[in-house]
């Protein structure tokens, strides 16, 4: 589903990433791990089209096309979706109102009709149950004035509705308290499906203990330096980052 | 020249002179009719015009805009129309279903009762125009007209108040509450030549009373016309207005207007404005909380395009304690429009425990548009809380590509994150038929300004 090339990516002229090669297949899910600055959260963003970064090396492929040439739009209308990590508020924009027009921008370049607020308030009532909301926040203008926490879970009410194939959190765990962590968790199993992939990019292994990754990548000044399966989250768990950045010297 | 230089080469004497030289002329007529108390208003006020003139760029609250196009026009008041079907068909999108019944429809400042109706108001409420009120209800009249908004406090209010013929009457008695909302709209219809109207709407709410009212301003064709409007809102004790105000002038159009709301004790008044048209408008509004406990909010949103100069002035005068006020101006700028806010806030002596909250903020689509925001703060009291934010720029970049990598092409999110500023205003609004409306012409003009940006 997603192959990545020796991907070098940085901003004005700040290489952060330097060499990045990641295969991703439908039906898994990758954990990318690293300490702050690493890089995590700028690969996330290059996915997804961010126009602060510039790839100045390699390639992306998702399924089969180059990701890199699209816009951020075609990318989620193709079904890649980010998960922010520091979501952002919409003035004056109900989050009913803005599910709805993001659903009905994918719909309609998958040649679907546009769903109208009733049909919409269908979907919508079975996605909350999956993260455990009532409508509460959905004619709150989006992210305005939500915790931390309702920020996030709003991402993931997101991608619920949103149904995409290739879904990136970006340490969507991190300022969660274990019930939302566990809530969050939960809605990500649940949304799992052999037809889909989930990268998920975080700080900690806490996460991992209710989201089981079939991979785990560590993340160091912009390369990974180490892959294993789930139990590589537990050995860093245990060692800290610098036993990876030294064992990497040493190799 | 610069504009200032150029503005203040047109604080042409001829056209102040002319002025004079028509309140004279009309003088004589119908003065038989007018009360003595309201012909000393009308010859203060044009004593006052004579006086000042004009407004040009050197005084401080005209420093941003030039009202030279309108001291420049040679205006003739238009004559009574005669009611007709095309008429009625170019007031139906100014209406809101919904107020019906309640409605007082004004063409070129004269009353039309044919397109008027004033059906199912409650026992002791007066809707319809000032020159009947004139008659059955002096006493209220000439207790409250021209005694908020005085003739005195500016240039066009006293051009206004000397050329008072007639205008909107709404009076709600103690106790009263009026359920449907009631509007007044005033249409212009300009011929070949520049018209120009001086429309003046007085509306009491009496104590414990409760009334929503519309006013509306539109225009019809292509023609030149001037719109100078007064409108006074005397708010009992205990009492609740909520004023909605739509400007949706032709873009031929010069609109100048003072809405002064006047507050008694424990009083509510919600204030919601949306401008959308003119070419170049200028609103002050002044809101006087004048016993302790009340409470006012203004909600205003201002949406430009093209050439459209847009100002708003306010003022929020707490004069007693214990009072409370909330303002949210939102404007988007788009072409070579210019928006100017001035938000002045006055605490008087003894107006303790004041709370003043004060907010504009200004989306700026386009690189020749311009935004002046300034907030004027005037506290003579100690124990109290003022606050004021403002903003000024384009659209968020963070925002515009949290909405792309939801799927939304730029240009959509571009609309949508424009709409948000519309809709924030538009949200406040209780009057669901009216939001609903405003809501689609907001819609409409934010998709045609970001489908024009794509046209070179």
């Amino acid at each position: 589903m997603l192959e990545i090339r020796n991907l070098h990516a940085g901003v004005g002229g700040t290489e952060i990433l330097r060499g990045i090669d990641l295969t991703v297949r439908t039906g898994e899910v990758h954990a990318i791990m690293g300490p702050n600055g690493s890089g995590k959260s700028t690969l996330a963003q290059v996915l997804a089209g961010h126009p602060t970064f510039t790839v100045t090396e390699g390639s992306v492929l998702y399924e089969g096309r180059d990701l890199l040439g699209m816009d951020p739009e075609e990318r989620a209308q193709q079904g890649l979706f980010l998960a922010f990590q520091y979501p952002v508020e919409i003035r004056g924009v109900t989050n009913a109102y803005f599910l709805r027009s993001a659903l009905n921008a994918i719909r309609k370049h998958r040649g679907e009709d546009e769903l109208d607020p009733v049909d919409f308030l269908g979907v919508l009532d079975e996605k909350l149950k999956v993260i455990g909301w009532d409508d509460s926040l959905m004619n709150r203008p989006v992210n305005d004035g939500f915790s931390g926490g309702e920020k996030k879970r709003n991402e993931i009410l997101q991608m619920a509705v949103l149904e995409p194939k290739l879904a990136i959190l970006d340490e969507t765990d991190s300022g969660l308290d274990i019930d939302a962590l566990k809530t969050v968790a939960h809605a990500v199993n649940t949304l799992r499906a052999p037809t889909n992939a989930t990268v998920v990019v975080t700080h900690y292994q806490r996460l991992l203990n209710y989201i089981t990754p079939d991979y785990v990548h560590v993340l160091t000044g912009g390369r990974i330096e180490k892959s294993g399966g789930k139990e590589l989250a537990w050995e860093l768990e245990a060692r800290g980052y610098d036993w990876v950045a030294a064992g990497a010297v040493i190799a | 020249m610069t504009p200032e230089a150029a503005d203040v080469l047109a604080a042409a004497p001829d056209a102040r002179a002319r002025y004079v030289r028509e309140f004279e002329a009309s003088a004589g007529n119908g003065a038989g009719q007018t009360p003595a108390w309201l012909r000393a208003v009308r010859e203060g006020a044009i004593a006052r015009f004579a006086e000042v003139g004009f407004p040009t760029m050197r005084q401080e609250e005209w420093r941003f805009t030039s009202v030279r196009p309108i001291a420049d026009t040679v205006f003739r008041r238009a004559d009574e129309p005669v009611p007709s079907g095309a008429l009625a068909t170019a007031m139906a999108p100014y209406l809101l279903c919904e107020a019906d019944r309640h409605r007082a429809v004004f063409v070129n400042g004269h009353f039309v009762a044919a397109l008027s109706s004033l059906a199912g108001l409650p026992e002791g409420v007066t809707v319809g125009n000032l020159a009947a009120a004139l008659g059955g209800e002096a006493d209220v009249v000439q207790q409250h007209l021209a005694r908020y908004a005085r003739p005195a406090a500016g240039p066009f209010s006293a051009l206004n108040a000397a050329f008072l013929l007639d205008g909107a009457f709404v009076f709600v008695p103690e106790g009263v509450d009026v359920e449907e909302p009631v509007q007044v709209l005033f249409l212009s219809s300009p011929s070949r030549e520049p018209i120009v109207s001086h429309p003046r709407t007085l509306v009491v709410v009496e104590r414990g009373a409760r009334a929503s009212i519309v006013e509306s301003y539109a225009g019809v064709g292509e023609g030149v016309y001037w719109t100078n409007a007064v409108t006074e809102v005397v708010v009992g004790d205990g009492a609740r207005a909520d004023c909605y105000r739509v400007q949706r002038e032709s873009g031929t159009a010069y609109h100048v207007a003072t809405t002064h709301t006047h507050q008694g004790r424990d009083s509510v008044v919600w204030f919601h404005l949306v401008a959308l048209g003119a070419a170049l408008a200028r609103h002050d509004i002044v809101s006087v909380l004048d016993g302790s406990g009340g409470l006012c909010t203004l909600n205003g949103l201002y949406l430009l395009g093209g050439q459209q100069h847009a100002d708003h002035h306010t003022t929020i005068d707490h004069a007693q304690p214990h009072c409370e006020s909330h303002e949210y101006f939102n404007g988007v700028l788009d072409g070579q429009s210019h928006g100017v806010f001035n938000g002045r806030i006055i605490v008087r002596p003894g107006a303790q425990r004041t709370d003043a909250k004060q907010t504009n903020n200004n989306l700026v689509l386009s690189g020749e548009a311009r935004a002046d925001s300034q907030p004027q703060l005037e506290i003579y009291a100690d124990d109290v809380r003022c606050t004021h934010g403002a903003t000024l720029g384009p659209l968020d970049e963070r925002a515009l590509f949290y909405l792309r990598s939801r799927g939304m092409s730029a240009d959509a999110a571009r609309s949508l994150l424009s709409y948000g500023f519309g809709a924030e205003i538009l949200g406040r609004m209780d009057i669901a038929p009216l939001r609903a409306q405003l809501d689609r012409l907001v819609r409409a003009r934010l998709q045609r300004e970001s489908r024009r940006e794509n046209v070179p």
